[in-house]
C-alpha cells in the first residue's frame, strides 16, 4: 500500500466525516431554532402545496435570482445545473453496476463540465466588472471562485490533457466505501483534482456554501402566508399567553 | 441640518457607481436616557458594552431561525445590490443591502463562526468596536425595511430582520433612535403615537363629525368608547389630525354609516401602529398591540378593522394573531383583523355603498403600493390580494386611473423614504433622497398621463409624500388617502338617493 493511497484515503474520510457532520449540525441548528413570527415575502402562497411549488421554483430556476439580474442568473443557473450534471455522472465511480441514467448522461457530463467553468468564469467576471459586486466581494468570495474552477479544469484536464486510470480509481473509491483500500494512480493531475474536491468538501460546512441546505429553511420562502387563519406560535412567541391578563 | 442637493430624476432609472461614504454623516438624533428608560432599555452607554452587544447578538441569533439562516447564507452574489431605493439616491455603497447586512454579519461571524474565529481577514470578520457601533447606527438608521430586497434575494434574505436586531443590540448596549422610542414611549403612557389624550381625542372627532354636518348635512359619527359596537377601528393616530390622512379616517366614517355598521375607536388603544416592529424589541412589540386586545375585549366589539397604515398592517395582518390571539371572542365570520379597505371592497362588492365618481373628475390617480403591505402582508383570500384591493376601491370612487411602471409597483414597488422609524426630519436628507425612485416613477406617469393625484394607505407614506414631493416640484397636496377618495365620492342620504 503506497502512501500516496493512505494520505488519500485518510484524507476522504476525514472530508466525508466533516462534510457529513458539519452540515447535519447545521441543519439541526436551522431546525431547532424557531421562527416566532410569520414573515413570508409576499404575495405568499396560502397552502402547503403553494410553498412546495414556490420553493421548487426557487431551488430548480433560480426565481428570485431571475427577476433581479438576468446575467448573475445566466451564469449562476449555468453553474449550478452543469454542477448537478457532473456530480450525477462522477456516480459511475461510486456504483458498480453503474445505474442506467448515469450512464446514459455520461455525454452531457462532459459538456457539462465545460459549461460549469463558464458559468463560474461569467460569475467571477462580475466581480471584477461590476463596482457594486466588487465592493461586497471578500477573499474568500474569489478563493471559493478559483477553487471551483481548479476543481473544474483539473477534472476537465484528466479528460482530454493527461489521462489517468480510471478503472483504478474506481476501484480505490468503491473499496473506500467498504474499508477495503485498493491503490490509488498518482498522478498528479488527478492528486491536484483530489486534493482540491476534498478541501470543498472540508470547507462546506463552514463557509457560505451552506447557503444550499440554507434555503429549505428560509422563513420569508418556507412560510405559509396564513397568519389570520392559523394563529402562528413558536420559540418566544409560544410562551405568551394572553389569556391571564385580558379580561380588566 | 446640512444642506444637500435633491437628486435629478432624469428619464428612467439608472444605476448609480458607487460613491464611498456620502451618507456616512446621516445620523438620526440619539435617544435621551428618559426615552430609553421609557421602552425598558438602559439610558446610556453600558459598561463593557461590547461584550454586552455580542452576547445580545448571539442570544437574538439563537431564537431566530431567519437570522440564523439569513447569516450564514449569503453567497455576495450582488442581485440585491440595486434594489434599495436608499442605494438608488444616495450612491453610498454601505446602503446596498448586502453591504448593509454585512456591518452586522462581519461581526457575527468574527465572534460565532470557525471561519470568522480563526481566519477573520478572508472572510471579512471584524470585532465589535466603538466605529463599528457608529457605522451600524448611522446605516441601520438608512434601512425603512421595506423587504425590497427580499424580493430579489435568491435565499430571501430580508435586510428588514437585520436592522431590527441591529437596533436591537443597540439599545441593549444604550444607544437607542429618540424618535422612535419616544414615539414607543408616548404609546405606551397615552395609547397613541401623537401623546393624545383621552379629552383631546374626543374633542377632535367631535369637531370632524360638525365638519362633516357642515360639508355634506349628515350627521356621519364618530364614536369613542362605545361598548357593545360591532367594529372596533384600530388606525394610526395621524388619521385624527394630520393632513390628507384625515380626509380618510372621514371616508372610514362614511362607509361605516352607509353600511349601517355600529362602530367605535378605542381611547385605550387609539394607535395602530407599533414602531416596537422597527426596534425589533419583542416585548414591546407584544405590550403594545396588547392594548387592541385589551380594548377589543373590554368594549365588547366583535370585529376590528385596521384603518390605513403600512407597518400597522404587516403587524395587524402577520402578528397580532400571534402576539395577541386567539380571537376566538370575535366573530369568525370575517377576517381577524380586516383592513378598512378589504371592509369597503367588500360593501362595493355587496352593492351596498353608492358612488358618484365624477365628484373625483378634477383628479387623474395614480396608487402607491406601500411597501409592508405589498411585501409583508395580505389582503382578502389570494396572494396579491394587496394590490388588487386598494386599487379596486380607488377605482369605484374615481373615473381616472392609471398605474406607475409594473417595475416599481405591486411586489417591486419602492418605498416611500421614510417608513421603518426613518419619518423624522433629522434625517431629512436621506428621506428626500431615498424618495428619488418613487419619485422619477410618479414623474413619468405624470408627464405621459397628467397624474395629479397618488392615493396611497400608509400613514407615514402621506406624511412622507406631503414633505418630499415639494423637493421634487410636485405640489405637496398631490398625495391623498385612498378613503379620501372614497370620502369625496360616496353618497349618503336615503338609499338609491
Amino acid at each position: 500500500m503506497s502512501a500516496v493511497t493512505v494520505i488519500y484515503a485518510l484524507l476522504f474520510y476525514t472530508a466525508t466525516a466533516i462534510l457529513v457532520v458539519g452540515v447535519a449540525r447545521k441543519i439541526y441548528t436551522y431546525a431547532r431554532t424557531p421562527q416566532p413570527l410569520k414573515i413570508p415575502t409576499t404575495p405568499a402562497p396560502t397552502t402547503r402545496a403553494g410553498v412546495w411549488w414556490r420553493m421548487t421554483c426557487e431551488v430548480t430556476v433560480f426565481e428570485s435570482l431571475f427577476k433581479s439580474n438576468k446575467w448573475t442568473w445566466l451564469f449562476g443557473w449555468v453553474f449550478h445545473f452543469a454542477l448537478v450534471l457532473v456530480l450525477l455522472r462522477h456516480l459511475r465511480y461510486f456504483t458498480e453496476p453503474v445505474w442506467t441514467i448515469v450512464a446514459l448522461l455520461q455525454p452531457f457530463g462532459i459538456y457539462a463540465g465545460f459549461a460549469m467553468v463558464a458559468g463560474l468564469a461569467g460569475l467571477w467576471a462580475r466581480r471584477f466588472l461590476v463596482d457594486r459586486v466588487r465592493y461586497i466581494s471578500n477573499l474568500s468570495d474569489h478563493l471559493m471562485l478559483a477553487l471551483l474552477i481548479a476543481i473544474a479544469l483539473s477534472g476537465l484536464g484528466m479528460k482530454y490533457l493527461t489521462h489517468t486510470d480510471i478503472v483504478a480509481l474506481k476501484a480505490f473509491f468503491l473499496g473506500l466505501m467498504v474499508f477495503d483500500w485498493q491503490p490509488l494512480p498518482a498522478d498528479p493531475m488527478l492528486l491536484i483534482h483530489l486534493t482540491l474536491v476534498a478541501l470543498l468538501m472540508i470547507v462546506f460546512p463552514i463557509s457560505k456554501l451552506l447557503h444550499a441546505p440554507g434555503v429549505f429553511f428560509s422563513p420569508t420562502r418556507n412560510q405559509v402566508d396564513n397568519p389570520r387563519e392559523q394563529r402562528w406560535v413558536a420559540g418566544w412567541s409560544a410562551e405568551i399567553d394572553n389569556t391571564k391578563s385580558s379580561a380588566r | 441640518m446640512a444642506n444637500f442637493e435633491t437628486p435629478a430624476l432624469g428619464e428612467y432609472q439608472t444605476i448609480p457607481h458607487l460613491k464611498e461614504g456620502t451618507m456616512a454623516h446621516s445620523k438620526p438624533f440619539v435617544a435621551k436616557p428618559e426615552h430609553q428608560a421609557s421602552v425598558g432599555f438602559p439610558g446610556e452607554l453600558v459598561p463593557d458594552w461590547e461584550n454586552v452587544a455580542v452576547m445580545k447578538l448571539g442570544e437574538l441569533v439563537s431564537k431566530s431561525r431567519a437570522l440564523q439562516v439569513f447569516l450564514d447564507s449569503c453567497v455576495k452574489c450582488g442581485a440585491c445590490t440595486d434594489k434599495c431605493h436608499y442605494y438608488l439616491g444616495t450612491s453610498d455603497p454601505k446602503n446596498m443591502p448586502v453591504a448593509r447586512q454585512d456591518l452586522l454579519r462581519s461581526v457575527y461571524r468574527r465572534y460565532y463562526t470557525f471561519a470568522g474565529k480563526y481566519f477573520p481577514k478572508l472572510v471579512g470578520a471584524r470585532a465589535m468596536t466603538k466605529d463599528v457601533l457608529d457605522e451600524w447606527y448611522t446605516y441601520f438608521h438608512q434601512c425603512s425595511q421595506c423587504r425590497r430586497c427580499s424580493v430579489f434575494c435568491p435565499y430571501g434574505i430580508d435586510t428588514a430582520e437585520i436592522s431590527m436586531a441591529a437596533r436591537d443590540v443597540m439599545d441593549a448596549v444604550g444607544v437607542g433612535q429618540k424618535y422612535s422610542n419616544e414615539i414607543i414611549g408616548k404609546l405606551h403612557k397615552i395609547g397613541n403615537n401623537l401623546g393624545l389624550p383621552e379629552p383631546a381625542l374626543r374633542n377632535t372627532l367631535e369637531g370632524l363629525e360638525e365638519d362633516v354636518k357642515d360639508d355634506i348635512g349628515v350627521d356621519v359619527k364618530f364614536p369613542v368608547d362605545v361598548k357593545g359596537a360591532d367594529v372596533l377601528l384600530v388606525t394610526p393616530s395621524a388619521d385624527f389630525f394630520a393632513e390628507p390622512h384625515i380626509d380618510g379616517l372621514i371616508g372610514y366614517a362614511k362607509v361605516f354609516h352607509a353600511a349601517g355598521i355600529s362602530w367605535t375607536v378605542s381611547s385605550h388603544a387609539s394607535e395602530a401602529a407599533n414602531f416596537s416592529m422597527f426596534i425589533g424589541s419583542h416585548s414591546n412589540l407584544h405590550q403594545v398591540a396588547k392594548r387592541i386586545r385589551e380594548a377589543a375585549l373590554d368594549l365588547g366589539v366583535k370585529r376590528i378593522v385596521v384603518g390605513e397604515c403600512g407597518h400597522a398592517w404587516r403587524v395587524a395582518y402577520s402578528f397580532w394573531n400571534t402576539l395577541i390571539g386567539p380571537f376566538d371572542f370575535l366573530d369568525r365570520n370575517y377576517p381577524v383583523p380586516q383592513h378598512v379597505c378589504e371592509f369597503t371592497y367588500d360593501l362595493i362588492q355587496k352593492g351596498a355603498l353608492t358612488f358618484d365618481k365624477s365628484a373625483n373628475d378634477d383628479k387623474i390617480v395614480t396608487f402607491h403600493d406601500s411597501c409592508n403591505v405589498a411585501r409583508a402582508s395580505r389582503m382578502g383570500d389570494m396572494p396579491g390580494g394587496q394590490f388588487v384591493i386598494p386599487r379596486a376601491v380607488v377605482r369605484a370612487a374615481v373615473n381616472k386611473f392609471v398605474d406607475m411602471a409594473p417595475e416599481t409597483i405591486g411586489e417591486s414597488t419602492f418605498c416611500c423614504g421614510g417608513g421603518g422609524g426613518l419619518l423624522t426630519d433629522d434625517l431629512l436628507e436621506l428621506r428626500v433622497k431615498g424618495a428619488q425612485p418613487r419619485m422619477l416613477a410618479l414623474q413619468q406617469v405624470v408627464e405621459e398621463y397628467g397624474v395629479n393625484h397618488v392615493a396611497a394607505i400608509c400613514a407615514i407614506c402621506k406624511s412622507q409624500f406631503t414633505k418630499v414631493l415639494p423637493y421634487y416640484k410636485f405640489p405637496m397636496d398631490m398625495i391623498g388617502s385612498v378613503h379620501g377618495l372614497v370620502s369625496k365620492a360616496i353618497r349618503l342620504g336615503p338609499v338609491n338617493g
